[in-house]
């Protein structure tokens, strides 16, 4: 790195990132994010950034995707505080050092795994829950120790300004930088090389992410997505399920990434679940969702011709309205689609759900098997047994018997994919440790070296007899 | 070349007939494979002997030991691992049940390497058995008599289309990764390293990855130089130098270099005798490659014992240098073989700086009588691991993750950190169908005073309370 003149020009084709990277890493490199107050203070100021800007992320939110002032607080604030609070609760002991058992010889040591921050964090955020999937991330890098270099999505226009232009100032920016672009800059961003990666989004990006972390075998933790199966047993009260399944199947207007994608149920059962499903939908959105303050929009004009194309699979049994002008789809449940059709074929991310039937419970988790693994996993019914069978043939991410993505409320549960829907976890404790190298420390003592005279060579006939009766006497290592 | 994606398949199959699935399985296939360490011993260690010039001692205690300690201790555990794991509740899930469930992934590919070609590959293996998946092994070609004698008697005692081997160079190796996998699991080096987590890349299927790099070895002037001494040179020439967390370099201050060299000398002699050419105990470097290789991180250096190696059987003499140039190629690669470099460093502080100035290492060893020293040495490098006043040791404990972090690697392994690598941990919250009247205030429409934005909103009484 050498010292630039003051004078001189920027060479051509310079990197834009460079400066800023090079940057965080000499602040990371002077210590200063290793100390727990500095940490806390960051923590709080993240704090800080959600409290007083409060109606300022509401207005962005409500304008980036229509959101209600409920749902915000709902999916965005209050998990966000919450995590925050969490960590700064939390922090000095996730910080200690955690002592660990040894076996007899080593006894006399000291045996523990310390947890010491990786460096440098690189955090990709979506558009769909552009807070909570920004700063929830932001705050274990933060409580891990590292810097942080925040790109959030360029879809998302309204949040990314205030993440680039606000929250900056509630953090120490020697340590915190956020980067703004689309793919072409993230790409050329991804070329640096990081200590950890956090990557939201589709896994076909997430394959890319994780290709450019290779070149600098820079871990990853990738949430990515699926088509979520919700399985419905004959054995339920229709409307009950039609709340909850409607509730998370239409929140954010379908784009979450652990919303119910598809529900897998007899014909039956589809017959009582549509005019529940009705019901619900007029009890949540009323007569004419377009109208309601509670229904969100869909984020651009590419997904929502996406979504409009989907609209003509199968056949529409409730909804299919749109509205270019307002990129809104109506909630929308769709019947008789076939498996190649798009609507099956893709994550649906919006408000259509359409309802497979299938005859027994065997034939749904066989489909579901024949599938990627998704990031959530849902079943519906009165019988314990049906819902521990679909989860113990089945594999996802996280799993919900009998109600939506509740399972990401809890922060004691790690959120996080399997296969095509992601690797790595985070949340709480989690993300803590996500962030964090866990070195396994050993502290032997000088003295007591005949203890180890066994181990060294020559190895004669003696030593070895004297191995195996320490061995057997204890079944420990030698070493 | 289909052969290769032939017993991939089967593999699969396999594994998705649920097999794998009840625990008494897995407890099975691991008691067959401890039976067969056990009654074919004789056949292990000759192929370590063939391959390192390891003898029954070295073979059992510094290889097959660890696994049949690992096996012995996954057993006992594994009842206890593979259970659900309750959480901590909201006060909103209360009625609910809420735990992490561990699953298989599916198909493991465990990558093996020729250093400790036995250990290191058998070890990962133990934990991926447990953890309920089918696991294809690749030994390395390059101890080539291990990896024939895996190929032949693995399938005589674990079921044939669960565990198979696959053999191979570059071109089969490079086949295999073409294969969509559930956990790659590789041990070797930094560059092999990013061409696996690249071909994982494109399925998106989890690494572990086992790396290397110089592990520094710091030697303080108050610390008792005899045993510090021993217990460097013991793990430092063990199996010729090929130990991935091996103390590669020493760095201390000159004025103790002398003294150093004499008790490394010492001890040397000790172990491996006049001519450790002569020894039952000293290893031999895998490969005419690697042989030469590291002859030349010798040249042009400061021969303070030994400098002198036997092509023809590969034997390189237990070498010292001092005051070695930090720029010198032997401080640029990892050694990997019988050759301690000694670099002087003035202080403590210059010795963190050297340390930082480069990759992470796998492992970091300091010797000091001075807890401060160790301390600050602790708190101001990173690495895998850490073992202060031995080397090594450090892996042998169940409880401690064994894994590297930055060029080193990523992921983790060793008891139930094994496990734990094998498995997804599928968090799960089971509620019940009943009384969805309690849900009532999560449903909209949202409450008029709600709508707007006060902060907190009255009608949600926790913190976590918003989803009830």
């Amino acid at each position: 790195m050498s010292a630039k003149d003051p004078g001189s020009e920027p060479s051509l084709g310079m990197d834009p990132f460079e400066d800023t990277l090079r940057r965080l890493r000499e602040a990371f490199g002077s210590g200063l994010t290793r100390l727990a107050e500095f940490r806390v203070a960051q923590l709080e100021g993240l704090s800080r950034f959600l409290r007083e800007n409060r109606q300022l992320l509401l207005d962005t939110l409500a304008q980036d995707l229509h959101k209600s002032a409920f749902e915000a607080d709902m999916a965005e604030f209050i998990l966000c505080q919450n995590e925050v609070d969490l960590a700064l609760r939390s922090l000095h002991t996730w910080m200690k050092d955690e002592p660990v058992a040894t076996n007899l010889l080593t006894k006399l040591d000291s045996a523990f795994i310390r947890k010491e921050p990786f460096g440098l964090v690189l955090i990709i955020a979506p558009w769909n829950y552009p807070l909570n999937l920004t700063l929830v991330p932001l705050v274990g890098a933060i409580a891990a120790g590292n810097c942080v270099i925040l790109k959030p999505s360029e879809v998302s226009k309204g949040t990314e300004k205030v993440l680039a232009e606000v929250l900056p100032q509630y953090l120490d920016q020697s340590c915190f930088a956020v980067v703004l672009g689309g793919p072409e800059e993230t790409k050329q961003l991804l070329e640096h090389r990081f200590d950890h990666i956090l990557f939201t989004g589709s896994p076909c990006v997430g394959k890319i992410v994780m290709a450019a972390a290779a070149k600098h075998l820079t871990p990853v933790t990738l949430e990515l997505g699926g088509k979520n199966p919700c399985y419905v047993d004959d054995d339920c009260d229709p409307q009950t399920v039609a709340n909850r399944v409607a509730w998370f199947r239409y929140f954010n207007a379908g784009q979450t990434c652990v919303a119910p994608d598809y529900v897998l149920c007899s014909p039956e059962t589809r017959e009582r679940l549509l005019p529940a499903l009705q019901n619900a939908i007029a009890r949540f959105y009323g007569d004419d969702p377009q109208r309601s303050p509670n229904l969100g929009r869909i984020i651009s004009q590419k997904h929502f011709e996406r979504l409009q194309g989907l609209l003509g699979c199968g056949r529409v049994a409730i909804g299919g309205q749109s509205d270019e002008s307002e990129r809104y789809i109506a909630p929308t449940v769709l019947v008789d689609v076939q498996e190649t059709e798009p609507v099956m074929q893709e994550e649906i991310f919006g408000p259509i759900l359409p309802l497979v039937s299938v005859r027994s419970l065997d034939e749904a988790i066989d489909f579901i098997n024949r599938r990627e693994k998704p990031l959530a996993l849902y079943a519906f019914s009165n019988s314990t047994q049906v819902v521990q069978r679909v989860l113990a043939q089945t594999s996802s991410g996280g799993f919900c018997g009998n109600d939506g993505f509740m399972h990401m409320t809890l922060a004691s549960l790690p959120f996080g994919g399997v296969g095509n829907s992601g690797m790595g976890r985070y949340h709480g404790k989690f993300s803590f440790d996500t962030f964090s190298n866990h070195r396994a420390c050993l502290l032997s003592p000088s003295g007591l070296e005949i203890l180890n005279e066994i181990r060294y060579p020559p190895y004669s006939n003696w030593s070895q007899q004297l191995i195996r009766w320490a061995l057997d006497s204890q079944s420990c290592t030698l070493l | 070349m289909s052969k290769i994606s032939d017993v991939v398949k089967r593999a699969r199959a396999a594994y998705n007939t649920g097999l794998t699935r009840p625990l008494q399985f897995r407890i099975q296939q691991l008691e067959a494979l401890r039976r067969m360490i056990q009654e074919r011993r004789s056949d292990i260690t000759e192929a370590l002997a063939a391959d390192l010039h390891k003898n029954e001692w070295t073979a059992y205690y510094e290889e097959v030991i660890y696994v049949l300690e690992e096996i012995e201790y996954t057993i006992k555990k594994l009842p206890e691992w593979a259970k659900d794991e309750p959480v901590e509740k909201t006060p909103e899930t209360q009625q609910d049940e809420s735990y992490i469930h561990s699953e298989p992934l599916g198909v493991v590919l465990i990558i093996g390497t020729w250093n400790y070609p036995f250990n290191l590959t058998i070890q990962p293996m133990v934990g991926a058995i447990a953890a309920g998946n089918a696991v294809v092994l690749k030994p390395s070609e390059l101890s080539e008599n291990m990896a024939n004698l895996l190929a032949t008697i693995l399938p005589q005692y674990l079921d044939k289309d669960l565990y198979p081997v696959i053999n191979g160079g570059v071109p089969e190796t490079t086949e295999v990764l073409k294969e969509r996998f559930d956990h790659i699991f590789y041990t070797g080096s930094t560059g092999v390293g990013k061409i696996v987590m690249m071909a994982a890349a494109k399925h998106l299927t989890p690494v572990t990855l086992e790396l290397g790099g110089k592990s520094p070895c710091y030697v303080d002037k108050d610390c008792n130089l005899d045993v510090a001494c021993r217990r460097i040179a013991w793990g430092k020439f063990m199996n010729s130098g090929q130990t991935c967390v091996a103390p590669d370099y020493i760095l201390c201050d000159a004025s103790i270099q002398h003294q150093i060299v004499e008790k490394l000398k010492k001890s040397l002699k000790e172990f491996y005798g006049e001519d450790a050419k002569k020894s039952r105990d000293y290893g031999r470097i895998i490969n005419a490659r690697h042989f030469q290789r590291v002859m030349g991180l010798i040249e042009g250096q400061k021969v303070a014992h030994g400098g002198t190696g036997d092509m023809a059987s590969r034997y390189i003499a237990p070498t010292i240098l001092t005051d070695v140039d930090p720029q010198s190629q032997v401080m640029q690669e990892e050694i990997f073989g019988p050759v301690m470099p000694i670099v002087c460093v003035r202080s403590l502080e210059e010795a963190i700086q050297f340390i930082n100035q480069r990759e992470k290492p796998l492992a970091l060893y300091v010797f000091s009588n001075n807890n401060n020293v160790i301390k600050k040495m602790i708190s101001e490098t990173s690495s895998g691991g850490v073992t202060a006043n031995d080397v090594i040791v450090h892996i042998t404990v169940h409880s401690l993750p064994f894994g590297g972090v930055g060029n080193s690697g990523m992921g983790a392994y060793h008891g139930k950190k094994s496990f734990e690598t094998f498995s997804h941990s599928r968090s799960c919250l089971v509620r019940s169908l009943l009384n969805d009247d309690a849900h009532k205030a999560r449903y909209p429409p949202s409450p008029a005073k709600v709508r707007g934005g006060e902060w907190p909103p009255h009608s949600l009484t926790s913190a976590q309370g918003v989803l009830r």
